[in-house]
């Protein structure tokens, strides 16, 4: 694939029915109301000269190159800023406007450097393309110095670690300062200075290190000249392809085009495209891929016969035959249920039903489980119980509908960055926010947040608070009748225990250490809510009444009708960017893809046609089994793919000498992790740029409703 | 000081607001059966001279009060009786007889005016002596709907400078659905050569708040700011002082005058920025930010102060509003001329003999304010030039100082009356100088935001320079109209849209300066 150039519409879509039908050069097109004239041009296919305007931000109106005429307005409006109206007739080419706009470009490039060859931007700089679509000839005034004031003379700050920003190339057009505010919402750069002085600063005009910037890059992609630039594109150049593909590095999976020149990853570039995300990013996703090109990357198959030896770099075609002899060796030995493997929730959907399949059809056994079973098998299990699906009920874009957010054992702004940059602009707008979280996160207050409670309980006791505040929801006569009657089961009886005095907050307010009355408001702003949207994550999961836990969650939202659409639900914020996938796929060692138990003969029967090999009716064994029955001596091999047990499982030392026990341990991998390093015989990775397989974000689920 | 020594003599002294006669500052006013008599200027060493005169001398009644001022403001002194003939021949040669009598003060038509160095700022009860509060217990009785109907019946216009109507404004924030509305006074007088914001605040602040109240009842409003510049600590302080007495009063707060309506007002103070007097600047410096220019659409009144309806107007316009609602729509209609009712408040300044206030329906000519009122320049040389509605407002030459004061005139003549400040240049100004100072202002106040202003402010200063050193002058006055209308036409608002006013009409009518 070619670079590719994502369209920039200049002003963000607007919701709602296309009904506003104008006249654009002649070209009709319809839109819906509140959609800019600039927006709705692009849509008809014509493109509005323009430098302050880009989707991802609200119109600002400053750099006045989006000029247009309008049938019966005066002047000459700004197309960005202007909504459209029934019947409007717009042009966007005239003389006189050409005019303004190479006028507006002559004082702009006035105060620029005339280095674009030379320049980091070069080929891909909107102010050089917008001179070239004004056909700006001649600048009258000079340029730089010859002018007279200018800002060629600024100093580049180079102080962020994967950015520099270079003032003598900024247009002062805001867009990095409006990312940072609407789209990151970290609000580290303002406009220092006014008219001519006007400049962009970090913090109190520090350097972007010493800011509160936290390297996200949004204003970097923002940027529409080489004034903020990865250190990456200045160091190697323009990339010249880009991949689609999907981050990693935690739950929110957010979409990327790996831009590259060659084989060279030149930079990340978050994808619009992308449901998770929509083109925003945080400093791992965008910044932190020196692993790509790392010398210590895996790029051959690895083998060693005991951890005593040396790694030896081998064929695939002796990798492949070794590690199926062993296997079938030790099976042999030792009966066909002594090998399993591990998928990895990083890895698409097509590998992990590979690595099922494999399991299940191949090793002739259900011992298949997955990284997700430590951090999310309690969601799993609990919206199953009361939902009926395995699944968090909404997506991310949902949160911008909330009007209350209840946030429990969960740190976004820290382990879903990007996640949290959506939900934080929503609390800007005015949703109100419950944290119950031991820790005072930052959510609890930050510029311009701050959270209506924080219910500082002790750790242990989730289900003791979520309890109390259904108690309150119960006695105090703000369940959602109409919404349980038509679509919930159980509710008397669940009402009659959770009615007890024993889950009053007062009851529970010594063990669970937070104040009745804190709790009490927080049930009756949750309740009270229009649309209340629960988010949770490993606070709740990683503890031993976890499944209990998301059992109440999904009561309080069933309680209070607050699921089955746009901004409410039940959201668990996972590990790892496909652990929704994974489990879909089949990696429990009780379920077949789509969560079909094994001892179902109609669901066996279905994969053994298609795979035209029996299955094993009895569940498999799961990690911590894996583990404890290599020590006994009756688990003996073990696949593990893309994840690192030796590092990341609990129990570090149990997990050392279960791998120890092993004969055989096969790593997938892209590095010799900890797992490979503690007792291998076979490692092999490939992680290219030319996956094109899909994995789903983790909470792309169904809604859900209880019956 | 005059007020010091004139208490000393037995008077009793009130400061007042100022009558708006510059030049006649100190003026002391002496309250008579016949009317105000007034003394001006009255230096410190002339007040025993004039009470030995008789000054405040032979009351027919015993004295009540006096009231008056120190410096510059003018004041009153509550006397009976007329002075004595020894004092209207003194050698002092400060008596002026009535005040309402001066030649100054009958060529004008005081409306929003009325009250303004004639009443004692602060009390209450003077301002109800004088009329104070009939307007808004007029628009108490009535609905929101015909109040904002009588404003745009009485043809009132925005007296800021953009000359909106008011009452259409008001219509708009009426029909606007919102949890809550505000009422946001511009007093951020920051154009040179006006002070009009300035002289009602302190002279008469409880007009305003009744104005904004009156506001506040006609559109649903709950709260209300002033915005007032900091370089007007008086002003300030005597409108703070103020609010809190029509707290006390019940003019302010809950149920004001014993009705339904609701609504508070707090002063805010700005920081120096000339652009935070355009309304969309204000409301972002109100709601703590930078002040920066908002784009339109959204207008104000359906999305001002935190996003919500909001009337924004100048201090003379809201401060007109209770006249209008007490004399009736009608009375203010009848003054003066074609689109342009009521009165407007002028403020003469610059190299002018005679400067202050003149406020008189519109229809007076530019001539008969610089020569008639104000007699002509202070040095004596001849009027050269005359720059209308503050430093973004055009230069007029003497030729046209038969234009008539009003809206359409200006519009028709490349020129705008702004905020009704009027600054007069004999012949010894240099008009190329005066071009390169609008574009070096708005240099200086741009806020940045838009490119035309930020860069073209800079590069207009530049380029005069050129023409005036002689640098490729032919291009570059093409290159100045070019700049001009790019300002003009693409700015995101009136400072960068305004600033090429000055700089056209120097170029236009005094185009030998650009040459030389």
């Amino acid at each position: 694939m070619s670079l590719l150039k994502e369209p920039d519409y200049g002003t963000p879509a607007r919701e709602g029915e296309a009904t506003v039908e104008v006249t654009i050069d002649g070209v009709a097109v319809t839109v819906p109301p509140g959609t800019s004239v600039m927006r709705a041009a692009k849509q008809a296919g014509l493109d509005i000269p323009k430098l302050c305007a880009t989707d991802s931000l609200e119109a600002f109106g400053s750099c006045r190159l989006c000029v247009v005429e309008i049938d019966g307005a005066r002047g000459t409006p700004a197309s960005c800023t202007t909504p459209v109206a029934p019947g409007m007739v717009v042009r966007t080419q005239t003389e006189k406007l050409g005019k303004l706009r190479r006028g507006v470009m002559e004082l702009y490039i006035s105060d620029h450097p005339l280095d674009c060859l030379t320049c980091s931007a070069n080929g891909d700089c909107e102010l050089q393309d917008m001179a070239g679509v004004t056909g700006l000839r001649e600048v009258r005034y000079g340029s730089g110095v010859d002018a007279g004031a200018n800002h060629m003379d600024l100093l580049k700050d180079t102080s962020n670690p994967y950015f520099d920003f270079d003032a003598s190339k900024c247009i002062a057009c805001s867009r990095c300062v409006r990312a940072c505010d609407e789209v990151q919402g970290t609000i580290a750069l303002t406009i220092s200075g006014r008219g001519f002085d006007s400049k962009v600063a970090a913090g109190a005009g520090v350097p972007f290190m010493e800011s509160d910037c936290v390297s996200c890059g949004a204003c970097v992609q923002a940027c529409p000249t080489a004034t903020l630039q990865e250190k990456s594109v200045v160091e190697l150049g323009m990339p010249t392809r880009s991949v689609i593909t999907t981050c990693a590095y935690c739950g929110v999976g957010c979409s990327f085009k790996a831009e590259l020149r060659g084989d060279e990853l030149v930079r990340m570039v978050p994808y619009k495209d992308g449901g998770a995300n929509e083109g925003h990013s945080c400093v791992k996703g965008r910044f932190a891929f020196g692993y790509a090109s790392h010398p210590d990357r895996v790029m051959k198959p690895m083998l060693r016969e005991s951890i005593a030896d040396e790694w030896r770099e081998v064929s695939w075609e002796e990798a492949i035959g070794f590690t199926a002899r062993r296997l079938r060796e030790i099976q042999a030995e030792h009966g066909a249920g002594s090998i399993g493997a591990i998928t990895s929730s990083r890895t698409t959907n097509e590998e992990v039903y590979a690595v099922q399949k494999l399991v299940r059809a191949v090793f002739g056994n259900n011992n298949v489980d997955t990284c997700a079973r430590v951090c999310h098998s309690p969601t799993g299990y609990g919206l199953k119980q009361t939902f009926g699906t395995s699944a968090g009920t909404q997506d991310f874009k949902s949160v911008e509908k909330a009007d209350v957010i209840l946030l429990i054992g969960a740190n976004p702004t820290d382990a879903h960055p990007v996640f949290a940059s959506r939900m934080k602009r929503r609390l800007r707008q005015g949703a109100k926010l419950v944290v119950i979280d031991p820790r005072r996160i930052d959510l609890v207050r930050t510029p311009h947040i701050e959270a209506a409670h924080h219910l500082a309980l002790q750790p242990g006791t989730n289900v003791a608070v979520l309890n109390a505040l259904a108690h309150v929801i119960v006695t105090e006569g703000l369940v959602d009748r109409a919404f349980t009657e038509e679509r919930c089961e159980e509710v008397a009886g669940w009402e009659t225990f959770i009615a007890r005095p024993e889950h009053s907050p007062e009851a529970v307010a010594e063990i669970t250490g937070v104040a009745a009355e804190d709790m009490r408001a927080a049930a009756r702003l949750y309740a009270g809510a229009g649309n209340g949207a629960i988010y949770y994550g490993l606070g709740v999961t990683e503890h031993s009444q976890g499944s209990t836990t998301v059992m109440a969650m999904a009561n309080l939202a069933m309680a209070t009708g607050n699921i089955g659409r746009d901004g409410v639900g039940v959201n668990p914020l996972r590990g790892q960017n496909n652990v929704q996938g994974s489990c879909d796929m089949g990696s429990f060692p009780h379920e077949l893809p789509g969560y079909r138990h094994v001892g179902d003969d109609d669901v066996r029967d279905i994969y053994e046609q298609l795979w035209g090999t029996p299955i094993l009716s009895e569940p498999g064994l799961r990690i911590p089994n894996m583990f404890d029955s290599a020590i006994d001596g009756s688990f003996r091999a073990l696949f593990v793919q893309g994840e690192d047990i030796a590092q990341s499982d609990p129990n570090t030392q149990h997990v050392h000498a279960a791998l120890a026990a092993l004969d055989l341990v096969v790593v997938q991998d892209l590095f010799v992790n900890e797992t490979a390093k503690s007792r291998t015989s076979c490692c092999r990775a490939r992680r290219s740029w030319r996956r094109t397989a899909r994995s789903p974000t983790p909470s792309a689920g169904s809604t859900g409703s209880a019956r | 000081m005059v007020a010091e020594r004139l208490t000393a003599a037995g008077a009793d002294v009130v400061r007042t607001g100022s009558r708006g006669m510059l030049w006649l500052e100190p003026l002391v006013e002496v309250e008579t059966p016949a009317g105000r008599v007034g003394y001006g200027p009255v230096a410190p060493e002339d007040v025993d001279g004039l009470v030995a005169a008789g000054m405040l001398a032979a009351p027919e009644r015993p004295t009540r009060r006096a009231e008056t001022s120190d410096s510059p403001e003018g004041g009153r002194v509550v006397h009976p009786g007329p002075a004595s003939p020894a004092i209207r021949h003194g050698e002092s040669g400060v008596y002026l007889g009535l005040v309402e009598d001066l030649p100054w003060m009958r060529r004008q038509q005081r409306v929003t005016f009325a009250r303004v160095g004639v009443v004692d700022p602060l009390s209450a009860d003077d301002y109800v002596t004088h009329g104070g509060l009939t307007g808004l217990r007029a628009a108490l009785r009535t609905s929101p709907t015909a109040v904002v109907e009588a404003v745009v019946e009485s043809g009132l216009r925005g007296r800021g400078g953009a000359g909106f109507p008011t009452g259409i404004k008001w219509r708009t924030v009426l029909g606007a659905e919102a949890d809550v509305k505000f009422v946001c006074c511009n007093a951020d007088e920051g154009d040179s050569g006006t002070f009009a914001d300035r002289m009602l605040i302190e002279g008469d602040p409880f007009t305003l708040i009744e104005g904004m109240t009156i506001a506040a009842h006609a559109v649903g409003a709950t709260e209300g700011y002033v915005y007032l510049r900091s370089e007007y600590p008086d002003a300030v302080e005597t409108l703070t002082a103020a609010i809190g007495v029509a707290r006390e009063r019940g003019w302010l707060g809950e149920r004001i005058l014993d009705s339904d309506l609701t609504f508070d007002l707090h002063v805010r103070v700005g920081a120096g920025a000339y652009i935070c007097g355009e309304e969309t600047s204000m409301l972002e410096s109100l709601e703590g930010k930078r002040g920066q220019v908002r784009a339109k659409p959204p207008i104000p009144a359906l999305e001002g102060l935190f996003g919500r309806p909001t009337v924004v107007n100048n201090v003379l316009s809201l401060a007109s509003v209770p006249a209008i609602l007490a004399d009736g729509a009608a009375s203010y209609a009848a003054l003066g001329v074609g689109r342009s009712r009521g009165t407007s408040v002028f403020q003469l300044g610059g190299n002018v003999a005679r400067g202050g206030i003149v406020e008189t329906a519109f229809g007076i000519t530019l001539g008969e304010l610089v020569e008639d009122l104000g007699g002509g320049t202070a040095s004596g040389r001849p009027a050269r030039a005359v720059q209308v509605g503050g430093p973004l407002g055009a230069y007029l030459p003497v030729e046209k100082f038969d234009l008539s004061m009003d809206y359409e005139a200006f519009t028709e003549a490349g020129a705008m009356l702004g905020h009704g400040g009027i600054v007069v240049f004999d012949d010894t100004v240099d008009m190329a100088a005066m071009a390169r100072f609008a574009f070096s202002f708005c240099a200086e106040e741009s806020c940045g935001k838009c490119t035309p202003c930020r860069v073209g402010a800079v590069r207009g200063v530049e380029t005069i320079d050129r023409i005036r050193t002689g640098q490729d002058r032919e291009k570059n006055l093409v290159l100045l109209e070019d700049l001009c209308e790019l300002m003009t036409d693409g700015s995101l608002c009136a400072m960068g849209g305004l600033t090429p006013m000055p700089v056209r009409s120097a170029v236009q009518h005094f185009g030998e300066d650009f040459t030389r």
